[in-house]
């Protein structure tokens, strides 16, 4: 039982990572109409920048702020040369330029750091585990990433219902042309839902460091997946991405955990193994096809 | 000279440089030229079929690598259970002549094409993209995990399928089959892009609802176009693990999925020979850059950057402008 509880508590901890890189994915998908692909990139340059100074200084927290002001400084840099000149563009060449600065990202982190993968310990507060139930131990760390990934997730909900922004955000999700032909300077919103988004996916990075290996290519695993739970989720909507990316880390996870078990009862046990890490890779995108048959637009469409 | 008459001439030119480029390749000295046509031939058709549901349909799939690599795969693992003689599911002999592969794998990945089309198509716009990426992505994972044919290593195909009566073992004859395979694919869709089902599929990409006034199933006709596109890619999958003589989870890589769109663009979309220049330009680029830097990735970005952001219509556009012929 504990054990499972722990699973579900990892699952969690996945999914709100999930969240911090699909809301950012969905507001700019829903209020811009770009694809932005190269979203992942942000989330990988942001891990490198805070990792690193975190090493440098050895005060892990300095790392925060370094992981949100190179999201941010990247972020700006990317909407301002490249994606302000695909707001009128087709996806396809919204795709093609963004897929152009992930290879210039990745072989830019490259030159820079080397292939070899950053490795960061936990913060020494927050490399112990707490005894959340009789017998249930947990690691403070990802504890502290769930509840940083819920009090985000709050702070979203407030600013987007409660603030002129954030009403913004939502006219313009709804409709864009209607906020643009009331008087809205709809270039500074794009900047402000682009640099959010790019903030988020920073702060992402930076905290899957001490338990992901940072390297090149760590962002394009996050994206494909960020992918499935904005679809999932219903493209532009803030809460659909909320609701699936807890879906989807708490399923990923418990498919990875018990799979393997599951299948060695009725066939030999390297077979299953094999056979079970295969098919937990693939779940998460068979329960994708699964809701797309069932809800095209998926679960909470932003458009209804 | 009349507009049709110098496209004639140009094709006519085309074919006899593309067969006689081995021999000039061997007078050069340069037998490499000929393995690099051989990509070149293979990744058209791959890309070509990619800008059949593209350009003309325009279903933006980011997933074709994934009908690339199972077509790959069938090669494989056809040629892993000949050579081992046990039979595939228990009853299915295994083979090593091209005549029964290659159909074999164009089914087997219209059949992928099909079920994965089905699903993807209920969705259009953003949604197909992240979708087919997805789906593609999955058939990575599932060629990963599969260890009984090498997983992770891929598989190892150790002698080109057999044709009756040629030496498949020379990398020559194996760029004219590619060549013919060539041929025939584009002469095939060139036909099907100019015949009902052609506009049709044009049609969608310009209104859909005006051709759902007309009465067409917008779903339908989409659907066939996917599965012959996924088709066609696995065609070319095929041929490259001939080529190769390895096929592995490399080729469903989602980055695979992206170069061929890199390959459309650069050549032009919606144009039935462009692909080809694009995978001709974008193989060549490649060869070119890595040759000079390890840092190719880097410069390859900036270039399709420039090529997004200030040509419209690739390279082929960007020659017509230059010599200043009007299509």
């Amino acid at each position: 039982m504990t054990l499972f509880l722990e699973q579900v508590l990892n699952g969690l901890q996945l999914g709100v990572m999930l969240f911090l890189m699909a809301a950012g994915l969905t507001l700019i998908f829903g209020i811009m109409g770009i694809i932005n692909l190269a979203h992942g990139s942000i989330y990988m340059i942001g891990a490198y920048a805070g990792t690193y100074v975190a090493m440098e200084t050895g005060v892990y927290y300095a790392g925060i702020p370094a992981a949100l002001a190179a999201a941010a400084l990247t972020g700006s840099a990317m909407e301002f040369l490249v994606v302000r000149r695909l707001y009128k563009r087709d996806h396809l060449d919204q795709v093609l330029a963004t897929f152009a600065l992930i290879l210039i990202s990745n072989q830019a982190i490259t030159l820079l750091f080397g292939r070899q993968p950053l490795f960061i310990g936990m913060p020494e507060a927050l490399n112990s585990s707490v005894e959340l139930l009789p017998g249930l131990f947990y690691s403070s760390y990802r504890l502290a990433i769930i509840a940083m990934g819920l009090l985000v997730a709050l702070g979203l909900y407030l600013v987007i219902n409660r603030t002129r922004i954030g009403m913004l955000v939502r006219a313009g999700s709804t409709n864009r042309d209607m906020v643009r032909a009331l008087g809205v300077d709809i270039r500074l919103l794009y900047t402000i839902v682009f640099g959010l988004g790019a903030l988020l996916a920073g702060l992402a990075g930076f905290m899957a460091g001490p338990i992901l290996a940072v390297q090149v290519g760590m962002g394009e695993q996050i994206l494909i997946t960020t992918f499935v739970v904005v679809v999932i989720g219903g493209v532009g909507s803030i809460r659909g991405a909320f609701f699936a990316s807890l879906i989807i880390g708490v399923f990923d996870t418990m498919l990875r955990a018990y799979l393997p078990g599951l299948l060695r009862q009725v066939m030999a046990g390297s077979e299953a193994d094999a056979l079970g890490a295969g098919l937990s890779s693939m779940g998460i995108y068979l329960l994708m096809a699964l809701v797309l048959l069932i809800r095209p637009k998926g679960l909470f469409p932003a458009h209804s | 000279m009349t507009q049709s008459s110098s496209k004639f001439l140009i094709s006519v030119c085309v074919m006899v440089a593309l067969v006689a480029l081995p021999f000039f390749a061997d007078m050069l000295g340069q037998p490499a030229l000929t393995s690099l046509a051989t990509r070149v031939l293979i990744y058209g058709i791959a890309a070509a079929s990619l800008n059949f549901v593209l350009g003309f349909g325009g279903m933006v799939s980011f997933g074709h690598a994934a009908f690339f690599g199972v077509g790959g795969y069938v090669v494989g693992i056809l040629y892993q259970h000949y050579a081992s003689g046990e039979p595939l599911f228990g009853f299915l002999p295994g083979t090593n002549q091209l005549l029964v592969t290659l159909p074999a794998a164009v089914l087997i990945s219209g059949a992928v094409a099909a079920v994965i089309g089905a699903l993807s198509l209920r969705t259009s716009g953003v949604q197909f993209i992240m979708i087919t990426l997805a789906f593609a992505q999955m058939l990575f994972f599932f060629f990963v995990s599969l260890k009984a044919y090498g997983g992770d290593d891929g598989l190892i195909i150790r002698r080109a399928n057999e044709v009756p009566g040629l030496n498949m073992r020379d990398k020559q004859t194996i760029y004219y089959v590619c060549l013919v395979a060539a041929i025939v694919f584009f002469a095939l869709l060139s036909k099907l892009v100019n015949s009902r089902f052609g506009y049709v599929i044009a049609g969608l990409r310009q209104s859909e609802q005006r051709m759902a006034a007309i009465g067409l199933s917008a779903y339908r006709y989409k659907l066939v176009a996917f599965v012959i596109s996924g088709m066609g890619a696995g065609l070319a999958g095929a041929l490259m693990a001939n080529f190769m003589r390895f096929a592995s989870p490399d080729m469903l890589h989602w980055t695979k999925s992206g170069e061929l769109m890199v390959m459309v663009i650069l050549g032009g979309v919606g144009t039935v020979f462009g692909p080809l220049i694009g995978a001709g330009t974008f193989i060549v680029l490649e060869s070119l850059l890595a040759s000079w830097t390890e840092n190719w990735q880097l410069g390859l970005g900036l270039i399709l950057l420039f090529v997004v952001l200030y040509t419209q219509g690739g390279v082929q556009a960007l020659l017509e402008r230059v010599f200043g012929r009007r299509s």
